[in-house]
């Protein structure tokens, strides 16, 4: 029993933290700061024992099978915490300039991570549907955390609603996997799946996959389950966007990459040739769905957020190829996309300083570099990441899941997403343009970033580390599976 | 009466038609409130084909998930309620098609 708590040390660890924090918030009146400083040491301890579960001699499971210990769960845990910590940091001043700084806003980022951890260690569809849930109700809240703007909590509600919808159809498609398996766990599965008899009820088993496949989707944003994104990533507070839409698809993936393992055990099988057909097709709409959409857009958390289900479709591409490489891929891309979108969010927080007005617009941004000349390189070095141009981390994220997926015979895929990076080019380098090219007369008061300027070093740090030295991640990446 | 006389496919047919009943309200009301009634019926219908698959194998694990499903039901309403409540604070209104200011 106390074996299982140190192999899974994070996910107790950090619940039990997180319910700390909110008692410390409620004991203690005008008591943000505090609750502040401790939830970035929640995160940071949760951190380090995700780093030390991680390199536990052998990958076992804790809780009667329930959830898995250290390898893959671990890393993911470390991308979470790293991903909280640098929201964290930029959150305090956003939500002090906006004057709305409450104790609740950390602890609902901690519990939210807490169900992430649990996606990402689910050996059990039970403890999958709670992480899922667990994470998800922390959202809806958050998305409508400034409950007296029309757009947060517009947000909030289509976020709630369709999320709560598709979480039916989530649980449905659990329901029947278990009838089809007979049993809840990963292992139970997998031998049901893979024995002679096959599943019980094989048509179930089908339709299971694809209702639980459209669950994953929504949550990851993926083509046609993506329209939920841009209306909420734009109208939920800037920092809660930068969170969810980073932390949030990390998640879902985490929960995607061992649910296919598990149901499509033999890559030859037809049933597994469908299913990845179906994912690449899926795959190569998002990506162009996600660009095209995002060319028209005049809002850049908007233009953003269509750019973000494009970057759920390049992910895709690892779920389709359905290999090792495939999914190190994803492992890395997420890493990659974790340090270029947060931080281009952050940014964004950081020049709005509390207004619902200021810098939301493509053409507020003209002639940026003559106002905030490390403001505007930051974002330089993050649209160009995010366009996929070396040396920076989003460059080598593409590289690994289109030479993943081109290994796994989706030629067209490939070349489908490099056509939607080409398009992409337009919005990325559109604002880099604004940024130098153009002028504006408007006059700004000089902004400081405050600890949001940590998070940006920080993410800025980790784009060009990650691009430069790209074998670093991708050795980790392959050794987990 | 005996609960093994009825065949596994007749609630499996109840569910799905419980199931399809509630999407379908979720689909056409406008009402934020009536969509919420009509997912909580789509989380029932699981919960029944969960009870029943976990009574023709005569194994606890669906059970256990209706419990999990329920409290996840119970604390999805108390935040939905609340974000409905603050629409209405906001907007006077509980209608969803009247909450669009963001559109392309």
């Amino acid at each position: 029993m106390l074996q299982d708590f140190l192999n899974s040390a994070p996910i107790p660890l950090l619940s039990a933290l997180a319910t700390l924090v909110m008692l410390l918030d409620a004991m203690k009146r005008d008591g943000a700061r505090i609750v502040f400083g401790f939830s970035v040491f929640s995160l940071t301890a949760a951190m380090a024992a995700a780093i030390y579960t991680m390199f536990l001699p052998d990958k076992t499971t804790a809780f009667n099978n329930m959830i898995t210990c250290g390898g893959y769960g671990a890393y993911f845990d470390i991308v979470f915490c790293l991903g909280g910590v640098l929201t964290l940091l930029a959150a305090r001043p956003f939500l002090l300039a906006s004057n709305t700084e409450h104790g609740e806003f950390y602890s609902l980022i901690l519990f939210s991570i807490c169900g992430m951890f649990l996606i990402a260690h689910s050996n059990n569809l039970l403890t999958l549907f709670i992480g899922i849930e667990v994470m998800s109700v922390s959202f809806y809240i958050l998305s409508g955390y400034l409950r007296t703007s029309r757009f947060s909590i517009e947000a909030s509600l289509k976020y709630f609603l369709l999320g709560a919808f598709i979480t039916g159809f989530l649980v449905y498609g659990m329901a029947l996997i278990y009838g089809s398996a007979g049993a809840l766990g990963y292992n139970e599965i997998y031998q049901a799946v893979q024995g002679e008899t096959g599943a019980r009820f094989p048509m179930i088993l089908l339709l299971g996959m694809g209702l639980l496949i459209i669950g994953l989707s929504f949550k990851s944003a993926i083509f046609p389950f993506h329209q939920w994104a841009p209306d909420v990533y734009q109208g939920a507070p800037t920092i809660v966007t930068a969170f969810m839409s980073t932390a949030g698809k990390a998640a879902a993936f985490s929960a995607f990459i061992p649910i296919l393992a598990v149901l499509t055990p033999e890559s030859s099988s037809p049933v597994a040739a469908k299913i990845g057909m179906l994912l690449a097709v899926l795959s190569a709409a998002t990506m162009l769905v996600g660009n095209i959409s995002a060319v028209v857009q005049k809002n850049i958390k908007r233009m953003l957020a269509y750019s973000s289900v494009a970057h759920a479709g390049y992910m895709m591409m690892g779920l389709a190829a359905g290999s090792v490489r495939g999914a190190s891929g994803i492992v890395f891309y997420v890493t990659a996309y974790m340090f270029m979108q947060i931080g281009a969010f952050i940014l964004i927080s950081a020049l709005e300083r509390g207004s619902e007005e200021r810098y939301q617009n493509l053409e507020d941004y003209a002639g940026l570099a003559k106002k905030h000349p490390v403001m505007a390189a930051l974002m330089s070095v993050f649209m160009l990441s995010l366009t996929g141009i070396p040396p920076f981390a989003g460059f080598f994220g593409k590289y690994y899941l289109f030479t993943a997926a081109i290994e796994s015979g989706y030629t067209w895929l490939t070349i489908i997403a490099v056509i939607s990076s080409v398009i992409s080019v337009y919005f990325y380098i559109g604002l880099i343009v604004a940024m130098y090219f153009r002028e504006s007369d408007v006059q700004e008061q000089d902004s400081r970033p405050g600890l949001a300027g940590i998070s940006l070093v920080i993410s800025a740090a980790g784009v060009i580390i990650l691009g430069v030295i790209p074998q670093f991640i991708d050795k980790i990446a392959k050794s987990l599976f | 009466m005996n609960l093994q006389s009825v065949p596994l496919e007749y609630y499996l047919t109840l569910s799905a038609i419980l199931f399809v009943i509630g999407a379908v309200g979720v689909l056409t009301r406008r009402n934020a409130i009536i969509i919420f009634m009509s997912i909580e019926l789509m989380l029932n219908a699981v919960n029944l084909t969960l009870v029943a698959f976990s009574q023709f194998f005569g194994d606890p694990g669906g059970q256990i998930f209706v419990f999990f499903v329920m409290a996840v039901a119970a604390a999805e309403a108390a935040v939905g309620l609340a974000i409905v409540l603050a629409l209405f604070r906001n907007k006077q209104t509980v209608y969803v098609d009247e909450v669009n200011i963001m559109k392309w």
